[in-house]
């Protein structure tokens, strides 16, 4: 970067899949700054901390399990309807967390859109591998109410990282279509807690894939977060594992849409500073 | 590393072709900002049976070209509105241009604004590694240069207070600190002197020039033509988004200083009814007058007064008073109690000149009130007064040769003075003077022109 004979090209256009990604890999110090900074900053003058994490999908486990597994009687594959809800909750909570900072990076930074240059593109970066650090910590209460129930976990628990990894991807590939719209709509983020909603009926996270008719699954697969979810339940409480073929259509549905994603948001993220 | 390098010198470090930005002024239109507004809009514009929703647009900029080689200090000056932030703006890479383009040599500080990216729930120790980071520079340098970055600031017993809790002179303190310390080969700055107390100010001009002197390349955008003079070889004045004048900083602040004068006369040019009583006009004379001057500077009010009906039995007064922009009366000065004598006879049109002399003022913007007063038998019978009749804009001057301008009225008060100092110790020794200051206020301004004709 300190390249004295470095020169900078300032053109009204650039090419399409000119993505500078050179460059945000040059800035990494920085992504893991504004990381730091919002794992410090995030529960500054709270008294509970990051507990604030697991106390929410903890207080949604528990009306679910009132609503869904008490007085529905939702089946829960066998295991304690708690454990079931909370194994889904933990990475829906982080995919909702991250998905809603990450829209709402670009509006909150706009001080420092419009008045320095770095590739855009930390800024949701940084909020969702902040969000990481709560995800950890969503695990070890997992693991916590595993033991309550004597409940072993099988060997695939070594792939939760990989799950992690998919739904990072998901949540970034939705924030890179999103977070551009809502710098010149802020309707996105009006809308966004309705879609979050929505979202969250359509994953079998206070259900079990299971209800869903086996004629309407590969529809119901579309939804990458479907193919998340059954994971991570597969993985910590062995549940039935999820179909190959879903989850290699799910993950290449997220390459495809994240892809796509990045490149439409340096291709807006040229105006982010005059129309923010 | 791109196709368009070949054709940049190795001493050139900033190079500018052609560079126009277009704003559309819908997208800034605030109502605008929903898309149900955006669509209704749209659809409007369709029954009015335009195909396209054409929003009208804005040129912040035109066809800019110009060439900075490397180590050459640039000003750039124009008034509100002349597109420079506009040019900065895409210089430091934060907005794109809509035609034309820019190559920059070397790495690039930008510092467009002071203190963004601070966070107020991090400490000082804290922000320092961040906004550097967010400035471009690595955490080992950050590191290598904190000590000086807090002596600079003079934050010691803060370093480690979140910053919300510092009083806002620590804050940009701070944040100027940090940004002073980028040492980056182009340096880009957009008024980042208007911050902090005077005493601070002056640091932070002697940092830049430091940097300037060590064969960096600046770019420094300033409404403070002083700071211009003092810093740049070479400015540029832009005047609606093209460069109208490019040459050697003392000329073109000349140039400006005249422009902005001429502006304003403009703008008085015709008769003036009073905003209180009647009777008489006032014609402002000599369109060319220059009611913007140098700290320091004489001032000279050349008007004439028109009575409606020619003055043959009253006495008619003059009467000027000089105000700051809050309306605070500085001095009142009357042509009657100094027994200048009357406006009296059968002429209707008289010429007034009032020659203030070097009137101590500091850097600002005052106004001056006509009033004219008719009196008989030695009592004010009516008048008319011309409110605000005259803008007169002061600018920074290094009055007392120190190396710098005198701050601002509204931190140091409207007038300047010189007293004669004495500062001795008390003590058993016979004391021993140090006058600091021997001049009579003529000779300091003898002084202040002898040295603003220097720099000329």
């Amino acid at each position: 970067m300190a390249d004295p004979q470095q020169v900078i090209d300032i053109h009204p256009q650039r090419g399409l899949f000119d993505l500078d990604l050179r460059e945000t890999w040059e800035s990494r110090e920085l992504l893991g700054f504004l990381v730091w900074r919002d794992v410090k900053v995030r529960y500054r003058q709270t008294a509970i901390g990051v507990f604030w994490f697991v106390l929410q999908p903890l207080l949604a486990t528990l009306i679910f399990t009132v609503l869904f597994g008490r007085l529905a009687k939702l089946p829960s594959a066998g295991l304690p309807y708690p454990v079931f809800a909370y194994a889904a909750l933990v990475p829906w909570h982080f995919f909702a967390q991250a998905v809603t900072r990450g829209v709402n990076s670009m509006t909150q930074e706009r001080q420092l859109i419009s008045k320095i240059y770095f590739p855009r593109l930390l800024l949701p970066l940084g909020v969702l591998l902040a969000g990481v650090v709560d995800f950890g910590v969503g695990f070890l209460v997992l693991g916590g109410m595993l033991a309550w129930y004597g409940i072993m976990p099988g060997v695939a628990v070594v792939l939760t990282p990989l799950f992690v990894l998919l739904t990072i991807a998901t949540a970034l590939a939705v924030v890179t279509w999103l977070a551009p719209l809502n710098v010149r709509y802020r309707d996105v983020s009006y809308t966004l807690p309705f879609l979050l909603q929505i979202w969250m009926f359509s994953s079998p996270v206070a259900y079990s894939v299971e209800l869903i008719p086996d004629r309407w699954r590969w529809l119901y697969g579309l939804n990458p977060m479907a193919g998340v979810i059954e994971s991570f339940r597969w993985a910590w409480l062995g549940t039935t594992p999820p179909s190959p073929s879903l989850l290699v259509a799910s993950t290449a549905g997220v390459v495809i849409l994240l892809s796509a994603g990045v490149i439409f948001f340096h291709r807006m993220e040229r105006t982010f500073a005059d129309t923010i | 590393m791109t196709a368009g390098s070949p054709f940049l010198s190795p001493d050139i470090a900033i190079s500018v072709s052609g560079l126009s930005k277009r704003y559309s002024l819908g997208a800034r239109r605030r109502g605008q900002d929903t898309m149900r507004e955006h669509l209704t809009a749209r659809a409007r514009s369709l029954l009015r049976g335009e195909l396209r929703a054409e929003s009208a647009t804005h040129l912040a900029l035109r066809d800019v070209s110009f060439d900075v080689p490397r180590g050459e200090v640039v000003g750039i000056i124009g008034r509100n509105g002349a597109g420079k932030s506009t040019l900065l703006k895409i210089l430091a890479r934060v907005t794109t241009p809509s035609a034309g383009h820019a190559q920059i040599r070397g790495r690039l500080g930008a510092l467009l604004e002071v203190g963004t990216g601070f966070h107020p729930e991090l400490t000082g120790r804290e922000n320092v590694f961040l906004n550097g980071a967010i400035l471009g520079m690595k955490r080992q340098e950050v590191a290598r240069k904190f000590d000086e970055i807090i002596d600079f600031a003079e934050i010691h017993k803060f370093v480690d207070t979140v910053v919300k809790r510092y009083s806002s002179g620590m804050y940009v303190r701070l944040a100027f600190a940090v940004a002073a310390h980028l040492e980056p080969d182009i340096l880009i700055v957009d008024e980042a002197l208007a911050v902090g107390d005077f005493a601070f100010q002056r640091k932070c001009l002697g940092k830049l020039q430091a940097q300037a002197g060590s064969g960096r390349t600046v770019l420094f955008v300033s409404h403070n033509v002083g700071a211009i003079r003092m810093l740049c070889n070479r400015c540029l004045m832009l005047e609606e988004g093209s460069v109208v004048l490019d040459g050697p900083a003392d000329a073109v602040v000349e140039k400006y200083v005249e422009l902005l004068g001429q502006q304003r006369a403009a703008v008085q040019s015709g008769p003036r009814r009073p905003d209180v009583g009647s009777g008489f006009l006032l014609h402002p004379r000599d369109p060319e007058s220059d009611l913007t001057i140098f700290c320091g500077e004489p001032i000279v009010f050349d008007f004439d007064i028109e009575a409606e009906q020619p003055p043959t039995d009253a006495k008619v007064g003059i009467s000027l008073r000089v105000t700051t922009p809050t309306g605070e009366y500085l001095v009142t000065m009357d042509s009657v109690v100094q027994r200048a004598g009357w406006i009296q006879g059968e002429e209707k049109r008289w010429n007034v000149r009032c020659d203030l002399g070097r009137l101590p003022l500091n850097e600002g913007a005052y106004f001056v009130w006509v009033t004219v007063c008719v009196y008989v038998d030695h009592t004010v019978k009516r008048f008319a007064r011309f409110t605000n009749a005259f803008a007169l804009h002061v600018l920074e001057n290094d009055v007392f040769g120190w190396g710098s301008g005198l701050p601002r009225s509204r931190h140091w008060g409207p007038l300047y003075w010189a007293p004669e100092w004495q500062i001795q110790p008390v003590g058993p020794r016979p004391a021993i003077l140090h006058p600091t200051s021997r001049a009579a206020s003529d000779g300091i301004h003898r002084e202040a022109v002898a040295c603003r004709d220097s720099s000329a």
